[in-house]
C-alpha cells in the first residue's frame, strides 16, 4: 500500500491542519477537541453542525461556510466523533436559536450525538440522514445508512438556517429533503483505512460490490463486473424502486440528480454514470433539473460511485439553488 | 482481592494486552462484517486508561470508574465508545451507592453496567453484538453471587458464559451495529465486538483466578 503519510498516527490532525490553511479565508480549526467553525461566526441563526469519521472529504468540513454548515466535527478515519467536540463546537457557533445537529444514520454516530444533545446546555434537535436505499429497512435493525444524499440536506437546511427560520422549521425541512433522496453506491474496489494498512474488504478484478456503504460495508450482493451502462441500469432500478415502496411518484418529477465519486474513480467516469443515469430516468418520465458529479462524499481511495436522487419541490429547489460559499461547494455569489 | 484502583489498573493491562495480542482476529472478523476501525479503536481505549494510572492510583473505585468513563466517551469514537462509557459510568454509580466492592455489589454493578450498554445501544440478545456476551455473563455473575460464590469460582465459570456468548454470534443475523445492513451475508462470522467483550472478560477474570 502507498499512502501520502508522515506517522500514520498523525494523519488527521495533519490534513485538517492543511484543510484550515487551504481555507483560512472560509473556516477555522480547533483542536483537541477537534472542530471546524466558519470564520465568521454568523448571528441570529439556527446554528447547523454535522459531524462524522473522516475519510469520506469534502464531507463535512467542505460543507462549512455561509449557506451551508456552522461548524463540523471529524472523527477517527471512518470512526464517530465524541460528544466533547460537538459540545465544544455548539458552544461556539451558537447564536440563540439552538443547534440543528445533522447526523448520518450509523449506531456510532447516533450515540454520540444522541448524547452531546443530553449534555449540551441550549435547545437543540437532530435530523439522521438515511438515504441509502441498498439497506432495506426494518424497523428491528439500526436501518438505511446516511450517504451522499446527505450533502443534499445539509445545502437545504443550511440555506433554510441563513434566513432567520425556527430550529423546528430547519428540522421539518432536513426530515423531508431526506425522506425524498435515495441514493446507491457501488464499488469496484476496496478502500484501505490508513492505520489499517490493508484493503478493508477483498474483491477481484473481476467483481463488483453492490449497494456498498461509504465506509466499505458489503452492500446488497458481490455481482460480476460488467460493463457501465448495465450496472447503472440497476442502480437507477434499485432508487426508483426505493421511491415506488416509499409511495412518492418519479414519473413527472422534477429532480435532482448527483453523481459521487467515491474516491478513486476519475471524473470522465462519473459522467459516462452521469449520462446514462439521466437517459435511463428520463425514460422513466423524470424530469432532471439540477445536476452534481464530483467527489462529494468519498470513501477513502474506493474506486466507485454512488446515485443519488433528491425529488424536488418549490421549497427544496428555492434552497439547493440558493447562494452558497463554502470550501467544497460555491455558487450563486 | 478487592475492586480497587490498583485491581483496575491492573485489569486495564491485561486488556490492553489480549486486545493487542489478538489484532489479527479482530481485524479479520471486522473486515468481514464491520467497517475495519474496532481493533484500533479498542487499543485506544485501553491504551488510554492504561495511560491514566497515576491519575487513577490515588482515587475510589466508583469516582476511578467513573473517570474512565468520560475518558472513553472523549477517546474512542464509533459505537463502541458511548457503549462502553455507558458501561463504566452505569458501574460507578452502583459501587457508589453501595459504597463497597463485595461480590454482591460488583455483580450488581456489573449489571448496570450492561443494562446503561443496553439502553444506549437501544439493543438486546440475539442482535449480534458485544451483548450476546454481556447479558449472559452478567446474568451467569448475579446468580453465582447469589449463591455466594467465592472469587475464584467466578472467575473460572464467567469466561465459559463468555465464549459460548461469542460463539452464538456466528449465527446471528445482525439487526443491530454496522452489520445489520448485510443481512444474510453476516451469517458465519462472530461479530467483532462481541470478541473484543468475550477477550476483555476472560483477560479481567484471569488476574482472579
Amino acid at each position: 500500500m502507498k499512502k501520502f503519510t508522515n506517522n500514520v498516527d498523525n494523519i488527521l490532525v495533519e490534513s485538517l491542519s492543511g484543510f484550515a490553511r487551504a481555507h483560512q479565508d472560509l473556516v477555522s480549526l480547533n483542536l483537541e477537541p477537534n472542530f471546524l467553525t466558519r470564520k465568521q461566526k454568523a448571528s441570529n441563526k439556527v446554528g447547523i453542525i454535522s459531524g462524522g469519521g473522516s475519510g469520506h472529504e469534502p464531507l463535512h468540513a467542505g460543507y462549512i461556510g455561509k449557506g451551508m454548515l456552522d461548524a463540523a466535527c471529524p472523527g477517527h478515519v471512518f470512526t464517530s466523533p465524541t460528544p466533547d467536540q460537538m459540545l465544544a463546537a455548539a458552544e461556539a457557533v451558537h447564536a440563540d436559536k439552538g443547534i440543528l445537529f445533522i447526523v448520518k444514520n450509523y449506531a456510532g454516530d447516533v450515540m454520540n450525538f444522541e448524547m452531546a444533545a443530553e449534555m449540551l446546555p441550549f435547545t437543540s434537535a437532530t435530523v439522521l440522514t438515511s438515504d441509502d436505499c441498498a439497506v432495506i429497512n426494518s424497523t428491528y435493525t439500526t436501518g438505511r445508512r446516511g450517504v451522499a444524499g446527505t450533502v443534499i440536506v445539509e445545502k437545504c437546511v443550511g440555506s433554510l438556517a441563513e434566513t432567520g427560520a425556527s430550529l423546528e422549521a430547519c428540522k421539518t425541512l432536513g426530515e423531508k429533503v431526506n425522506h425524498r433522496t435515495s441514493s446507491i453506491g457501488v464499488a469496484l474496489t476496496s478502500c484501505t483505512v490508513p492505520a489499517a494498512g490493508r484493503p478493508t474488504f477483498d474483491i477481484s478484478d473481476s467483481e463488483i460490490e453492490m449497494g456498498v456503504g461509504i465506509h466499505g460495508e458489503p452492500g446488497r450482493r458481490r455481482e460480476t463486473m460488467r460493463e457501465a451502462d448495465a450496472i447503472v441500469q440497476d442502480m437507477v432500478q434499485a432508487i426508483l424502486e426505493d421511491f415506488a415502496a416509499k409511495n412518492l411518484a418519479t414519473q413527472g418529477a422534477e429532480a435532482l440528480l448527483l453523481v459521487n465519486g467515491l474516491g478513486a474513480t476519475p471524473l470522465m467516469e462519473l459522467y459516462l454514470i452521469y449520462n446514462r443515469a439521466a437517459q435511463l430516468l428520463a425514460k422513466h418520465g423524470v424530469q432532471i433539473s439540477r445536476s452534481l458529479v464530483g467527489n462529494y462524499t468519498t470513501a477513502l481511495d474506493m474506486a466507485g460511485a454512488s446515485i443519488t436522487l433528491c425529488l424536488l419541490d418549490n421549497e427544496i429547489k428555492q434552497h439547493w439553488d440558493s447562494p452558497v460559499h463554502t470550501p467544497a461547494l460555491r455558487w450563486g455569489l | 482481592m478487592s475492586i480497587d484502583s490498583s485491581f483496575i489498573i491492573s485489569a486495564a493491562q491485561a486488556i490492553q494486552h489480549t486486545i493487542i495480542a489478538h489484532e489479527a482476529d479482530l481485524e479479520s472478523l471486522d473486515r468481514a462484517i464491520g467497517d475495519g476501525d474496532h481493533f484500533i479503536n479498542m487499543k485506544r481505549g485501553a491504551t488510554t486508561v492504561v495511560e491514566m494510572q497515576t491519575e487513577l492510583q490515588a482515587l475510589s473505585t466508583d469516582v476511578a470508574l467513573n473517570k474512565i468513563g468520560m475518558k472513553l466517551l472523549s477517546t474512542i469514537g464509533g459505537a463502541s465508545g458511548p457503549l462502553l462509557a455507558s458501561f463504566f459510568m452505569g458501574m460507578a454509580k452502583i459501587i457508589k451507592e453501595h459504597n463497597n466492592t463485595d461480590i454482591s455489589t460488583c455483580a450488581a454493578a456489573f449489571s448496570a453496567g450492561v443494562d446503561t450498554i443496553r439502553q444506549r445501544g437501544k439493543a438486546d440478545v440475539g442482535e449480534k453484538t458485544m451483548l450476546d456476551v454481556l447479558i449472559p455473563v452478567s446474568k451467569q455473575f448475579s446468580i453465582l453471587a447469589a449463591q455466594h460464590s467465592s472469587a475464584k469460582e467466578i472467575a473460572a465459570a464467567l469466561p465459559q458464559t463468555a465464549e459460548q456468548g461469542m460463539l452464538s454470534t456466528k449465527d446471528l443475523i445482525a439487526t443491530k451495529g454496522r452489520a445489520s445492513g448485510l443481512g444474510e451475508r453476516a451469517i458465519g462470522h462472530i461479530d467483532p465486538g462481541a470478541k473484543s467483550c468475550q477477550l476483555m472478560i476472560e483477560a479481567v477474570c484471569n488476574l482472579i483466578k
